[in-house]
């Protein structure tokens, strides 16, 4: 079930024309104000999936917010809630970004 | 006076009104803006109680309907029914009953933040599955239309299985009648039965239900198939029967198979959300108000650094000016009380013990209260309108280098004021190892007590002279400010690198919108903390206070000459005191730092309050209370051994403010320490740790210099 959702958001995202790289992105190479959807997570770390309890799984949009000076630990929102990650940890999560933001 | 009516109602009557006919458990995320609506409900008909071996507080609040007491419990924020902090961990024992001395809620009252319905949906889906009655509070629903969000109530309770969802905004009380109404019906409703967002897991769990000898909920079957055994659920698995574990494990194996199962859940479950969310949420383009605008620019690096300063140096300013004015006055009144009472009772020892004792003990613990609550004050607004996490946010990196976390600031900072707040403040830290580090390190800041001391000393003993464009005083004090904050850092890099070594905690901090504080939500938080500190750390300073006064009243010195001045024949009292005698008998232990016995008495004396030691000093040198600084300053420096030379020398006293910005003179600190870790082990590592530290550098001043 879970499998079809997310194929469906892809498709979805796909018919919008986006611009879709899955090249071994990650969260933290987002620039602010840039969106993407998180593509796939390593989940094997048990950090990793208490974020993951927090909303952090594939199919989700993700946007950058912002960053702390240095760029670490970064900002992101999503569905409107606000969460912030240390760069190490954004890195576990692969994303097909989807604009180039504004 | 009146005769009180409480006497005329029958016993019976009382018992009935004290005994709720239900509890219902306010459940929620921690920024759902959970405290606020519970403050809404039950106002001010609410206490505090404690969990048996837990330093978290027991929320309890009532709600009154004609012929029914309902109680309502507000819990610690938790993000789900899997535990990840000590706070979550409470919460989730008190919803499945494992909480001694707390009964299992009748029915749960779950609050989600309508601006953040992807993660409160997470936490409603699982509290669904206790099979017991829900109602869903959906708040800030006024701030969900300003950013544009639409949520369709109905279809929102029909995808809940029919569970009643309240839109409510707590800070205004709009919709809070109809959910307190819903809430009095709701213990005696069934529990609905929603489609469950995770058949395969729902029905796994029914059938180990089924299997089992006692009645055990969906959920907490459930919790057991996805966490495994934690040890709080272990009696779950003995429910289960002989092949209960060996049924647990494959159905573990088929719902998982090699994916760790929270990562499947979490899958799961927000799949099911997403799902349900594009059924009952339209979004329009935000309606960008000023908290969004100030939020974006807050974003940016340079700006929310520079903001975060500015924030940190107003309540700095304001803890240290606004407080000074009040701490001044209590000071008065508590001399002149005292003076008073000597007037009435004379002089014996009943009079000394309610002036110089009770009187001067209170006063002490008072004293430090207009500075506790402005910081407390200005804590509870930064926390309300979500700054807070985003200090922490902004901070991380740095301390980070030192071992510690971003939440960690809060506490550090305030601890310049005084480390009973600071130690409060550790409580929004998860991370167990990072919060003790924190605790350890807030002591070395220099307190608004080690003032009047560093004072003192400087104004006696370091000459007024330019160094520069600087003051020589002025940058003494500068470098004892600058040493307790490295003795703070090295403190926690050497415990974390040391005792609390352990692996690296995910930062995963919630970023809350900026929202307008609640004044109500202010003062009754406020008014908690307020009471929490005299009571708990009141009674210990008290306490102490009045066994330092004995030391030094007992035993009656019978050689004072009534020709005496009043001060020296004080002088005379404390020589011959015990606290005298203990300044005598452990001189050749401080001696090596140059210190006679007067000078040890009174750091002795100064151990439950380090500022005790300057009235101390006073009086062994015979000055007395009503001497200004200038000349107690002159006795000090005139002050000799019996050969002549002289105490107080630069040596001896670099040494003496070096033992004083080390030292953990301050029984109250020890106290909030214990309440906090809830253990002796930390105070009484910290006390001797500090202690010394404060005496080799002492002995180092003394004898090296």
């Amino acid at each position: 079930m879970r499998i079809i959702i997310i194929f469906s958001i892809l498709r979805e995202l796909l018919q919008k024309q986006a611009v879709m790289e899955i090249n071994g992105k990650s969260l933290a190479s987002l620039k602010r104000g840039q969106k993407g959807i998180i593509a796939a997570v390593d989940a094997t770390d048990p950090q990793v999936q208490r974020l993951m309890t927090l909303g952090l799984v594939e199919g989700t949009e993700v946007e950058l917010a912002g960053a702390a000076l240095g760029g670490d630990p970064m900002e992101f929102r999503l569905f409107g809630c606000g969460i912030s990650l240390r760069q190490e940890q954004a890195r576990r999560f692969k994303v097909a970004s989807l604009d180039s933001g504004g | 006076m009146a005769k009180t009516p409480v006497t005329r109602i029958p016993v019976t009557d009382i018992s009935v009104n004290r005994q709720p006919s239900a509890s219902i458990a306010v459940v929620g995320s921690p920024n759902s803006g959970k405290s606020t609506l519970f403050n809404r409900l039950t106002g001010l008909r609410q206490r505090i109680g404690n969990y048996p071996g837990v330093t978290v507080e027991k929320h309890i609040g009532t709600l009154k309907t004609d012929d029914q007491t309902i109680e309502l419990v507000d819990l610690p924020g938790t993000h789900g029914l899997s535990a990840h902090s000590y706070e979550e961990q409470i919460a989730i024992d008190v919803i499945f009953g494992r909480m001694e001395g707390t009964q299992p809620p009748d029915a749960i009252l779950a609050v989600v933040d309508a601006t953040n319905l992807y993660q409160g949906l997470y936490l409603v889906q699982q509290l669904l599955d206790l099979e017991r009655p829900v109602v869903v509070a959906l708040t800030m629903s006024d701030a969900a239309e300003t950013a544009g969000v639409t949520i369709d109530v109905g279809a929102l309770e029909a995808r809940l299985g029919g569970t009643k969802v309240c839109r409510v905004v707590a800070t205004t009380g709009q919709g809070i009648a109809e959910l307190r109404d819903a809430l009095v019906e709701l213990p005696g409703q069934g529990a609905v039965a929603p489609t469950p967002a995770w058949p395969e897991l729902t029905e796994a769990a029914r059938d180990l239900a089924d299997g089992a000898g006692v009645p055990l909920s969906v959920a907490e079957i459930e919790r057991l198939i996805i966490d495994g055994n934690t040890g709080a659920n272990e009696h779950v698995l003995e429910c289960l029967g002989p092949d209960g574990p060996a049924k647990v494990d494959k159905y573990r194996e088929e719902l998982f198979g090699y994916d760790p199962p929270l990562a499947r859940e979490a899958r799961v479950r927000y799949a099911w959300v997403r799902d349900v969310l594009q059924e009952v949420q339209q979004s329009a383009p935000p309606f960008y108000s000023w908290r969004t605008r100030l939020g974006a620019f807050l974003n940016r690096p340079i700006p929310g650094t520079i903001g975060l300063f500015l924030v940190m140096a107003v309540v700095f300013q304001a803890v240290f000016a606004w407080a000074t004015p009040i701490m001044d006055m209590i000071d008065d009144v508590t001399v002149s009380l005292g003076i008073a009472v000597t007037a009435q009772l004379g002089d014996g020892a009943l009079a000394s013990l309610v002036a110089d004792g009770v009187i001067a003990g209170v006063g002490s613990v008072v004293i430090f209260l207009p500075q506790i609550l402005i910081l407390f004050v200005f804590i509870i607004l930064l926390e309300d309108s979500g700054y807070l996490a985003r200090a922490a946010y902004l901070m991380d990196r740095a301390m980070r280098s030192v071992g510690l976390s971003g939440q960690s600031i809060i506490p550090m900072i305030s601890s310049f004021a005084c480390a009973v707040p600071g130690i409060m403040a550790t409580r929004v830290i998860p991370n167990r190892r990072d919060r003790i580090a924190t605790i350890l390190a807030a002591p070395f800041m220099t307190c608004s007590a080690r003032l009047p001391v560093y004072a003192l000393l400087i104004a006696a003993f370091v000459p007024q002279r330019d160094v520069g464009f600087l003051n020589l005083q002025g940058l003494v004090l500068f470098g004892l400010y600058m040493f307790g904050i490295t003795g703070g850092i090295l403190t926690a890099l050497l415990i974390r690198k040391t005792a609390l070594r352990g692996p690296k905690q995910p930062f995963a901090l919630m970023l809350p919108e900026f929202r307008r504080p609640n004044i109500r939500t202010v003062a009754i938080q406020l008014l908690g903390r307020a009471r929490v500190f005299l009571y708990r750390a009141g009674t210990v300073i008290f306490a102490v206070a009045v066994v330092v006064w004995a030391l030094a009243y007992f035993p009656r010195a019978d050689d004072i000459d009534p020709l005496m001045t009043e001060n020296e024949a004080a002088a005379t009292q404390l020589e011959q005191s015990w606290l005298g005698r203990a300044g005598k008998f452990v001189e050749p232990a401080f001696e090596p730092l140059g210190w006679d016995w007067r000078v040890s008495s009174a750091v002795i004396a100064g151990f439950p309050a380090r500022e005790v030691v300057v009235a101390v000093l006073g009086t062994v040198y015979a000055v007395g209370d009503d001497a200004d600084e200038a000349t107690l300053s002159e006795r000090l420096r005139s002050a000799t051994w019996p050969d002549g030379r002289p105490i107080f020398t630069l040596p001896m006293v670099i040494g003496l403010l070096i033992f004083y910005a080390c030292c953990l003179q301050c029984a109250a600190t020890l106290a909030v320490i214990r309440r906090e870790t809830n253990t002796w082990r930390w105070p009484v590592f910290a006390w001797a740790y500090m202690t010394t530290i404060g005496y080799v550098g002492a002995l180092l001043a003394f004898q090296l210099l």
